[in-house]
């Protein structure tokens, strides 16, 4: 296969995985937990002493990197969604809610317990995917 | 320097690099996330790139860094150890599934996004800890049930 036939956004997939891998890897490397954003973020719904510090820092992390890449490459960011608003709501609190019931998201399922050969993140991901095939196939893809 | 701050500037750092790769990787244009989904559309694989390269890293660094009596920064490692696959963990992520194939985005990118404040990506965002904060009350009356159950 000639490299000029790979598309430039699958190389950027690609390499952006690698950022988040490494990222994960260096989280785990210093702080010695799993970079989760859900748990991470719904851990501080229910502080606990001692455990509020990495959280609060780790999610300024990811704002301040959203802000940065905002102000550099905005193409990155697809603003002018085509779901609508109350789409968008009721994703978001199933989205929530999800997560949390089922204790992962795409990160912390997807990502770090697939790498770490988890049963439950393997089934997790598999379901999660599966039924985001199955309400795109009902309520219509992309373009 | 106090572990403390290590700990932090630590997770701030891994939080602005997950952050970029999001970006890069086109995790915060939800067209690309629904294309991904669209299997029996138009489907896009990008995402499975995105897939590949995160576990690809993540699988070799991570057998390595276990390996450590304990983390640079903390005292020891934190991970998930259970096995058995529950209800919740089916129900929770066909939900999330339901979620993530309506508007496209997952919770890390919610946050990444806030930066544009683009009002969807915002609506979103609150929608989700709506959503969490929905979870908490559901799990702390559950666990009140079982406990009421108990005790005679």
């Amino acid at each position: 296969m000639n490299l000029d036939d790979v598309p430039l956004t699958w190389v950027k997939a690609f390499l952006g995985g690698g950022m988040i891998g490494l990222a994960a890897s260096i989280f785990l490397l210093t702080v010695g937990r799993v970079a989760g954003v859900s748990g991470i973020v719904g851990g501080l719904l229910k502080p606990a002493m001692g455990d509020i510090g990495w959280r609060v820092w780790f999610i300024l992390g990811l704002l301040f990197g959203g802000i940065l890449a905002w102000l550099v490459v905005p193409a990155a960011f697809d603003v002018s969604m085509h779901r609508p608003l109350p789409f968008l709501v009721v994703a978001g609190v199933l989205v929530g809610f999800g997560t949390r019931l089922g204790q992962g998201c795409t990160s912390g399922h997807g990502v770090c317990g697939l790498s770490r050969f988890s049963v439950r993140s393997l089934v997790a991901t598999v379901t999660f995917i599966a039924s985001g095939v199955v309400t795109v196939a009902l309520f219509g893809g992309g373009s | 320097m106090k572990s403390g701050t290590k700990v932090g500037l630590s997770a701030f750092g891994s939080g602005v690099l997950f952050a970029l790769g999001l970006s890069v990787a086109g995790m915060t244009q939800p067209s690309k996330v629904i294309g991904f989904l669209d299997f029996f559309g138009s489907w896009d694989p990008t995402l499975a790139f995105v897939m590949l390269g995160a576990i690809g890293v993540h699988f070799g660094l991570l057998r390595r860094i276990v390996r450590r009596r304990a983390p640079l920064f903390e005292v020891k490692f934190r991970l998930p150890n259970r096995n058995e696959v529950d209800a919740r963990l089916l129900v929770g992520s066909a939900l999330f599934g339901v979620g993530w194939g309506l508007g496209g985005i997952c919770p890390g990118p919610a946050i990444v996004a806030l930066g544009t404040g683009a009002l969807p990506f915002v609506a979103f965002f609150v929608a989700m800890v709506a959503g969490m904060i929905v979870f908490r009350g559901f799990d702390d009356s559950m666990k009140r049930r079982r406990s009421e159950s108990k005790s005679p």
